[in-house]
C-alpha cells in the first residue's frame, strides 16, 4: 500500500530534461550536443525508480544491465560504485548511455512509463559511466590463465565486448582491425557531437589495461586469413567485421563529384578529422546546398554533420512519410532543431551534372500515400508527372550498408545468407566451421551498438565452453 | 611504427624508401598496393608496391612529390617512420605464361610495373617493357627494369632518349617488329593509359590498366574509389587496382580526381609558406 502510494507520487514528477547546447550554437560546431546531468539532477532523477522486484526495464535491455541496482547506487550518491555496477553487463556504458536507442529498448519498458514518463535510464547511465570514467578506477583483477588464445576480427562493438568477457575469463585476446585506430563504426560513423571519440578511446584503454592486445592496420582476408589464424596457434576466432559496404541507388548521376556515400562522408570528417582541415590533412567538401538521401540515423548523422561544414540548406529525402522514418525519435528532433529541411514523399530520380563532371541538381519524384498494404503501412505511390528539379552542390547517399565480402570471401566453407551475412548458431554463435564464432552487424545486417554487443558477449560465453570442452 | 630503412633519390621530385613492414612483404604480391600514413594529422595516401625483400622484410615504395602528403613523405629519410602501413591492398596480378607481353611504365608508373614484369618473366614470358618519361633525366629505374624485362623499349617526349614521342609510339615500335604480343600491362598517368588503350582496342589485343583513384579506407567501406568499368561501378581499391583497360570510363575517373582540387591547393600552398616561415 505504502508503495503504491509511493509509485502514484513518483509518476507525476515529470523526468529531467537533458540539457543541450543551443541549437543555433551547436548547429554550427563539433562539440557534444547533449551536456549530461548535473549530479543534483542525476540524484533527483535516480529516485524516481520504482527500484521494481521485477524491473522490467531489465527485459528490455539486450545485455541486461543491473538497472535498478546502479539506479540505486546514483541514488545514494554513490557515483562511483554505480558505475562499477554497470560494468558488470556493459563494458561500453558511456558509449551505450548517449547511442542506445533507449525509447525501443530499456526506457521502452519501464514501468513509469505506463503511466508517465520513464526513467530516463540512458542518461543516468551516461553520467555514471562518465563519473567513472573521471576517477579513472577500474576495477579488475587479473583471472588466473587458461592458457588459450582467441583472435578477433574487428574492432568495433561486436569485437570488443568479446574481447573484455573473454579476458574476463582468463584467455589470451588479439584484435586484429582494419583500420587505424580501434572502435569501429563508433570511431568512423558516428559523429564527435553525439559520442566524443575520447570516450571511445577511454574504454578501449581500459581494454587494453586487461590484457587485450589491439594490432590496428590488419586486414584480415588480405594480410592474414582466417584459417591461417587458426593454424597459427588461436585455439578460436571471432568474426565481427560489421556491415561496413556502402549501398548507392543506382540512379544516373551517381559517380558525379560532390556525391558521397554516408560511410565516405563520416570517416572523412569524423575518422580523418576533416572538419579541423588544413590542420588535420583530410579534406572533406560541402557546397552549399546539401541533399541527404535516406532517414536513418546514418542519415541524421550526415545531414547534422553537412550542417556543422557549412552548408546553407541541407535536405533530408525521404520517399515516405515522418512516421516511417526510421532514424531515432532524438535524433530526428535534434536534426529538425537545427534546421534540417525535411522533404518528405519524396524520391530521387536522378543527380544532374554540369560539364566538368560536378552535382548541378536533383531530379525528384513526388509521391502520396496510398492504400494500407499487407503489413498495414500506406505505401507510397508515385505521382505521374511530378518530377521537379532542386538546385544542389552535395548528395550523400544514406541508404543502408552491406556486410563487407573481404573476410568471408577468404574463408572457405563458412556458411552465408543470400544477402552474404554469417549464418550463425543462434545460442553459440558458432559458424559452420568448428572454433569459428561470429556476431554484430556482419551476422544481422545493420543494427544496433549494444546488439552488435550483446552478440559480442554471447558469442565470448560461446567461446569459453567451447575452449572447456577442447 | 614502420620505419624507413633506406631512402634514395630517383630524379627531382621522386623518392625510393624501402620500408620496414615485414608481415606485409610476407604476403604481397606484384600488382598490390599499402596505404601510409606519416602521422596523427596526416592523410592515407595509397602507394604500389615497387618491390618487397621477403627476408628482409621491407616493402619498396616510390612516390613522387605532386601535393601536400606526398611532398612529406619524399621528404623522409632514413630513421624516420610512418605511423601507419597497412597492406597488402587490392588484388594481384594474374600472373601466368601468355607467351610475349608487353609492360608499360610511364613516368611515375614504371614503379608498379616493375614487380609485374619481373614476375611474369619469371613466370616464362618474353616480356618487352616500354618505358616512357617525359626527358631522360626523369627516367626512372631503368637499370631495374632491364633486369626485369627481356627487352626494353625507351621514349622520351623531347627525345632526349630513345624513341621520340609518347609510350605508344615505343609500344608501335615493338608491334612493327612483329612480335605476337598476348597481353599488355599499361601503369602510368590516366591520360597515358587511356591514350595505350585507345590504341590496342582496335589491335585487340588484351590490355590490364591500374586505376589510381582517390582513395580513404581502401577496404572497400567509403567507395571514394568508385570507377565505371564495362558500365558497372566498381571500387578499385577491393575490386581492382588492375583493370581490362578497355572497359574502363576514363573520362569519369580523370574528372573524379580534381574532386579535391581546392582543398589540395590549400594545403599545399600553407606547406610552403611553413617552409618559408620556418626554415630560411
Ligand atoms: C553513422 C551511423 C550512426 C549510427 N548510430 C547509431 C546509434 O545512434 N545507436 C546505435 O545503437 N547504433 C547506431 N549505429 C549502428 C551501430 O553503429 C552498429 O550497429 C554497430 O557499430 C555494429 O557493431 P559491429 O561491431 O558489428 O561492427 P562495426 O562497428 O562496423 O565494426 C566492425 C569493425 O571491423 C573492422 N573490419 C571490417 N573488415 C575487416 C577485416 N577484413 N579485417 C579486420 N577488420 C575489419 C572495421 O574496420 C570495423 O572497425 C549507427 C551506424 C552508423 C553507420
Ligand atoms: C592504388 C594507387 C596506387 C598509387 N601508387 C602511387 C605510387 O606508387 N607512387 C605515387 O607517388 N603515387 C601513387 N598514387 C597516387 C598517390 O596516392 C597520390 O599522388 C597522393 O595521394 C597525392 O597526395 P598529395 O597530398 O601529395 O597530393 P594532392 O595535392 O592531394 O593531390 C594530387 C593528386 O593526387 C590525387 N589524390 C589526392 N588524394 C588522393 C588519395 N587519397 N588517393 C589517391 N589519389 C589521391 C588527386 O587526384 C590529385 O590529382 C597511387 C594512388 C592509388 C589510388
Ligand atoms: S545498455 Fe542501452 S538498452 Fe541497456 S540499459 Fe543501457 S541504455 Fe538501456
Ligand atoms: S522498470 Fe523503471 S521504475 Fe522499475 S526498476 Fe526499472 S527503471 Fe526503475
Ligand atoms: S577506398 Fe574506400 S572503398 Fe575503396
Amino acid at each position: 500500500m505504502a508503495e503504491n502510494i509511493e509509485s502514484t507520487k513518483k509518476v507525476k514528477i515529470p523526468r529531467h530534461e537533458m540539457p543541450c547546447q543551443e541549437p543555433e550554437v551547436r548547429a554550427r560546431n563539433f562539440e557534444e550536443v547533449a551536456l549530461g546531468y548535473t549530479e543534483e539532477t542525476a540524484i533527483e532523477e535516480a529516485k524516481r525508480c520504482l527500484q521494481c522486484k521485477k524491473p522490467k526495464c531489465v527485459t528490455g535491455c539486450p545485455v541486461e544491465v543491473l538497472i535498478p541496482e546502479f539506479i540505486k547506487k546514483v541514488a545514494e550518491g554513490d557515483f562511483q560504485e554505480a558505475g562499477n555496477v554497470l560494468k558488470i553487463k556493459n563494458s561500453l556504458p558511456a558509449v551505450c548511455g548517449r547511442v542506445c536507442p533507449q525509447e525501443n529498448q530499456c526506457e521502452s519498458k519501464c514501468i513509469l512509463g505506463i503511466k508517465g514518463e520513464s526513467v530516463a535510464i540512458g542518461r543516468l547511465e551516461r553520467f555514471a559511466a562518465d563519473f567513472g570514467m573521471k576517477t579513472g578506477k577500474s576495477v579488475f583483477e587479473k583471472p588466473a590463465l587458461s592458457g588459450k588464445r582467441v583472435a578477433i576480427i574487428g574492432a568495433g562493438p561486436a569485437g570488443l565486448a568479446c574481447a573484455g568477457d573473454l579476458a574476463k575469463a582468463g584467455h589470451a585476446v588479439t584484435v586484429l582491425e582494419a583500420l587505424h585506430v580501434a572502435g569501429g563504426v563508433l570511431m568512423y560513423g558516428i559523429p564527435q557531437f553525439r559520442l566524443p571519440k575520447e570516450i571511445v578511446q577511454t574504454e578501449i584503454e581500459n581494454l587494453k589495461t586487461m590484457g587485450v592486445e589491439i594490432l590496428t592496420n590488419q586486414v584480415v582476408g588480405k594480410i592474414t586469413s582466417v584459417d591461417e589464424l587458426m593454424e597459427n596457434g588461436y585455439d578460436a576466432v571471432f568474426i565481427g567485421t560489421g556491415a561496413g559496404l556502402p549501398y548507392f541507388m543506382d540512379i544516373p548521376g551517381e559517380n558525379l563529384n560532390g556525391v558521397y556515400s554516408a560511410n565516405e562522408f563520416l570517416t572523412r570528417t569524423n575518422l580523418m578529422k576533416g572538419y579541423k582541415f588544413p590542420d588535420y590533412a583530410t579534406p572533406v567538401k560541402v557546397g552549399k546546398n546539401v541533399a541527404v538521401l535516406g532517414a536513418g540515423n546514418v542519415a541524421m548523422d550526415s545531414a547534422r554533420t553537412a550542417l556543422r561544414l557549412g552548408a546553407e540548406n541541407v535536405y533530408i529525402i525521404y520517399r515516405r512519410s515522418r512516421d516511417e522514418m526510421p532514424a531515432r525519435k532524438e535524433e530526428l528532433e535534434h536534426a529538425e532543431e537545427e534546421g534540417i529541411q525535411f522533404r518528405l514523399l519524396t524520391n530521387p530520380v536522378a543527380i544532374e551534372g554540369d560539364e566538368r563532371g560536378w552535382v548541378k541538381s536533383l531530379t525528384c519524384l513526388r509521391y502520396e500515400l496510398g492504400e494500407p498494404d499487407a503489413s498495414g503501412r500506406r505505401a507510397p505511390i508515385a505521382i505521374k508527372g511530378s518530377e521537379f528539379d532542386i538546385p544542389m552542390d552535395t548528395v550523400v547517399v544514406a541508404i543502408g550498408q552491406g556486410p563487407n565480402p573481404l573476410v568471408t570471401t577468404s574463408t572457405p566453407g563458412l556458411e552465408l545468407n543470400k544477402r552474404g551475412n554469417i549464418v550463425a548458431d543462434p545460442e553459440t554463435l558458432m559458424t559452420s566451421k568448428p572454433g569459428v564464432f561470429a556476431g554484430g552487424d556482419i551476422v544481422t545486417g545493420a543494427a544496433t551498438v549494444i546488439l552488435a554487443m550483446g552478440a559480442g558477449k554471447k558469442a565470448a560465453a560461446g567461446i569459453d565452453q567451447y575452449l572447456k570442452g577442447k | 611504427m614502420y620505419h624507413v630503412v633506406k631512402k634514395r633519390l630517383l630524379a627531382t621530385g621522386i623518392a625510393l624508401l624501402d620500408v620496414n613492414a615485414p608481415a606485409v612483404a610476407a604476403k604481397v604480391e606484384p600488382g598490390q598496393f599499402v596505404i601510409v600514413r606519416v602521422d596523427e594529422q596526416s592523410e592515407r595516401i595509397p602507394l604500389t608496391v615497387m618491390d618487397f625483400d621477403r627476408e628482409k622484410g621491407t616493402i619498396t615504395i616510390v612516390v613522387q612529390d605532386v601535393g601536400y602528403s606526398s611532398a612529406i613523405i619524399t621528404g623522409m629519410n632514413e630513421g624516420d617512420a610512418f605511423q601507419d602501413f597497412v597492406g597488402p591492398l587490392g588484388v594481384e596480378s594474374e600472373i601466368e605464361n601468355y607467351g610475349t607481353v608487353v609492360c608499360i611504365g610511364g613516368g611515375l608508373g614504371i614503379a608498379p610495373i616493375h614487380p609485374i614484369a619481373r614476375a611474369l618473366k619469371d613466370a616464362g614470358n618474353h616480356v618487352i617493357s616500354v618505358l616512357g618519361a617525359r626527358s631522360a633525366d626523369l627516367l626512372i629505374l631503368e637499370d631495374e627494369m632491364a633486369a626485369a624485362s627481356s627487352e626494353v623499349v625507351i621514349a622520351t617526349n623531347d627525345g632526349s632518349k630513345g624513341v621520340k614521342g609518347f609510350v605508344t609510339d615505343g609500344l608501335a615500335e615493338v608491334l612493327a617488329q612483329g612480335h605476337q604480343v598476348k597481353a599488355i600491362w599499361a601503369i602510368g598517368p590516366m591520360i597515358m593509359m587511356k591514350a595505350v588503350v585507345d590504341y590496342t582496342r582496335s589491335l585487340g589485343i588484351k590490355t590490364i590498366v591500374s586505376m589510381n583513384p582517390i582513395m580513404v579506407d581502401g577496404t572497400g567501406m567509403c567507395g571514394a574509389c568508385r570507377i565505371s568499368v564495362g558500365n558497372e561501378t566498381k571500387f578499385a581499391c577491393v575490386d581492382g587496382p588492375e583493370f581490362d583497360g578497355h572497359l574502363v570510363d576514363f573520362d569519369l575517373a580523370m574528372k573524379r580526381l580534381a574532386f579535391y582540387k581546392d582543398e589540395e591547393n590549400r594545403a599545399k600552398a600553407r606547406l610552403e609558406c611553413n617552409h618559408e616561415g620556418g626554415h630560411h
